[in-house]
């Protein structure tokens, strides 16, 4: 009798996964197609570059673009296009890296202060309100400062600097996620805290930490230009974005294209990954279908 | 009444109100205040009250999902709040809960299979292949299909997702399961369903529930007894037939007013509860029903009325039963509630001179 109520309320509900909802965003397929294009050159860059990113050629110095220097060279003769392709790597390596530190602590962190509440929780909030009332570029240049200027300590410094914000968000979800039902149906269950909180908990979180994360992404992406720009980031001769808008500063009248390159990067970088961002939160947000 | 199963004495749930910056405790929620029953092996205990009456907190305090202010819960000789932590979690696997929201109560990252797996290997009861086995015939035994276990929660109906929740109840191999408004949030036509499943299962399986409602309707049929709450505490508990047929407490003749009859000739005349429930926060002195009560006298405003039994076990808080049985009969459908007062100074006032 109880095996024949299969056929009870209608069939099963089909709903199209993130994923597909995501692809049917105009704005996220383009985000998703500049940042793929980017890594892609990231990832290929000795094979694309032209010349040396770091060869220097005095009898080419400051070059406008041509048909042999497609972006031009700059101050010392170097190919600025060989030196965007190389750049890529450090821009995106720091705020992938560098929010990929920052996700690392402040998930965990959050975690525990949700799940466990009480002195914990109101501690560690404390803590993150005093590091959020810093604004966010003071704070990752001060500690860059302090650590020294190199690329890592520039990604540690904005790791470290992203890593409140995350810790507050998903100390926020894992309040909302531990008063459900399920949650309590796991504890009548009898699974001890850890597992409720890795197993039941934690997965739940997953989709505001991704979203956060490429907007995070971007957000970093221009702080390293900001820390190079200042000396802090990419150290010379390596070239980053940052730290090549940082030299074409100085010459902004006689070779402005210096300037024009890593700017349109850095731009369409932070853009693309704002549109992937808000198409995921979109995509991911359960209530839409 | 058979051997109990589970017993609960002097049950008590304050939950502490803070405010300020301080978190300074300004007063208590009395959601839970003093509350007894026992459960029979096999025996259905309905628990039913208006929303905001401890239902929940009640079955939560069961489970020990919650810390009691007071009293104690036995379960099968033994002491539940005793109980360390892991002796706990071992008790777990004897008592279960389904929730009322079918939509809250299922992980929506997990999918039906790992969900049902996890109990079992939580408790040692199934791994590898046998728990497959096992998966299969909880699925089977709620009315669903093995190629079910590879779906998400948020591919299923309202009502699959409470077969749902039934099964992974059940795949501990519980003894005692609490239904809190199993059925409450489902669609209409489907918690005759719910509730046949839920009794099919009690008799193949042994199971003992408490069923938890806000209305009378949905434990008429399948409780065996049925236990009344008002503001935290059980005002009348009786086999379900002599409380359907004669209620002694006033406000269990008041819920059963409210449940509309199926024939409208039949169709009482509804008598109203006056007023909104107090807040738990501060419940009235006395008898906690006498701000609705309309047979309420000076002693209910004072003296609280205890629960008293009589040798059938039908239990009553009420000072003034047997004079009420008296005066409006003993049975539902015989008796009148005198006319609310205000309502007939409303009327008097309207009334042509
Ligand atoms: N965690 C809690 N903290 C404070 N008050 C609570 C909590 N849980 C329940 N309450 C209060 O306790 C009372 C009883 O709640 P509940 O047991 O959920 O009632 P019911 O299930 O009968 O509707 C309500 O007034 C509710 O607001
Ligand atoms: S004790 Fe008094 S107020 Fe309470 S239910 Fe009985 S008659 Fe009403
Ligand atoms: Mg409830």
């Amino acid at each position: 009798m109880v095996a024949a109520s299969v056929a009870d309320d209608s069939t099963l509900i089909k709903r199209p996964n993130a994923f597909r909802r995501l692809l049917r965003r105009k704005g996220a397929v383009v985000g998703l197609c500049v940042v793929a294009i980017f890594v892609t050159i990231a990832i290929l860059a000795p094979w694309l570059a032209p010349y040396d990113p770091i060869a220097t050629n005095f009898l080419q110095v400051r070059k406008p673009p041509s048909s042999q220097y497609w972006m031009g060279t700059d101050e010392i003769g170097r190919d600025l296009m060989s030196r965007m392709i190389y750049g890529a790597r450090a821009s995106l390596q720091a705020g992938v890296i560098s929010v990929a530190i920052a996700v690392c602590l402040g998930v965990p962190l959050g975690l525990l202060s949700g799940y466990c509440k009480g002195w914990v929780d109101s501690l560690m909030m404390r803590v993150v309100d005093a590091l959020l009332a810093c604004p966010f570029l003071i704070l990752a240049i001060a500690m860059a400062a302090f650590l020294g200027p190199s690329l890592t300590n520039a990604m540690i410094a904005i790791g470290l600097t992203a890593m409140p914000i995350f810790i507050r968000l998903v100390r926020g979800q894992v309040l909302a996620v531990t008063v459900e039902d399920y949650v309590e149906a796991a504890r009548a269950l009898g699974n001890p805290h850890l597992r409720i909180a890795i197993r039941h908990v934690l997965p739940n979180v997953v989709a505001v930490v991704l979203v956060h994360s490429t907007l995070a992404i971007a957000q970093a992406t221009l702080a390293e230009a900001a820390l190079s720009f200042l000396g802090l980031g990419q150290q010379p001769p390596a070239p980053s974005w940052g730290s090549m808008l940082n030299v074409a500063r100085q010459f902004i009248s006689q070779a402005p294209w210096m300037a024009w390159w890593p700017g349109l990067a850095i731009a369409t970088v932070v853009l693309a990954f704002n549109l992937l961002g808000d198409g995921l939160r979109d995509a991911l947000d359960p209530k839409e279908s | 009444m058979a051997e109990p199963i589970l017993t609960v004495e002097g049950l008590v749930k304050h939950f502490p109100i803070k405010r300020g910056v301080l978190q300074r405790t300004v007063g208590q929620v009395r959601a839970v205040d003093g509350i007894d029953f026992a459960l029979a092996k096999g025996e259905t205990l309905g628990l039913v009250g208006e929303s905001g009456c401890g239902k929940s907190t009640t079955g939560r305090l069961v489970l020990r999902l919650i810390e009691p202010t007071e009293g104690r819960v036995t379960y099968d000789g033994r002491e539940v709040f005793r109980l360390s932590g892991s002796a706990m979690r071992m008790l777990r696997s004897e008592l279960q809960i389904v929730f009322q929201d079918p939509y809250a109560s299922l992980n929506p990252t997990m999918t039906v299979g790992a969900m049902l797996r996890e109990p079992l290997e939580l408790h040692g009861i199934a791994s590898g292949q046998a728990a497959e086995a096992r998966i299969r015939d909880l699925l089977g035994l709620v009315g669903l299909a093995p190629y079910h276990a590879l779906r998400y929660p948020h591919e299923f109906s309202g009502g699959q997702r409470q077969r749902l929740g039934i099964a992974r109840a059940l795949a501990v191999e519980p003894k005692v399961i609490i239904g809190d408004e199993p059925v409450s949030a489902l669609d209409v036509s489907i918690r005759a369903q719910v509730i046949n499943l839920m009794q099919d299962l009690q008799r193949r399986l042994g199971l003992s529930y408490i069923l938890i409602a806000h209305d009378l309707a949905v434990v008429k049929h399948i409780a065996d007894r049925v236990a009344v709450m008002y503001l935290g505490k059980i005002v009348e508990l009786a086999p379900t037939r002599t409380l359907f047929r004669r209620p002694r407490h006033p406000y269990t003749r008041a819920l059963l007013n409210a449940i509309p009859a199926p024939d409208p000739r039949l169709r009482r005349p509804r008598a109203l509860l006056q007023g909104d429930v107090p807040s738990p926060i501060n419940p009235p002195p006395g008898c906690r029903f006498h701000t609705r009560c309309a047979f309420a006298v000076e002693r209910c405003k004072v003296e609280e009325p205890a629960l008293i039994a009589d040798k059938d076990g039908h239990a009553t808080a009420c000072h003034l039963w047997p004079e009420i049985a008296d005066r409006v009969g003993a049975g539902v459908d015989s008796h009148r509630l005198p006319e609310n007062p205000r309502l007939e100074r409303l009327k008097a006032a309207f009334r042509p001179a």
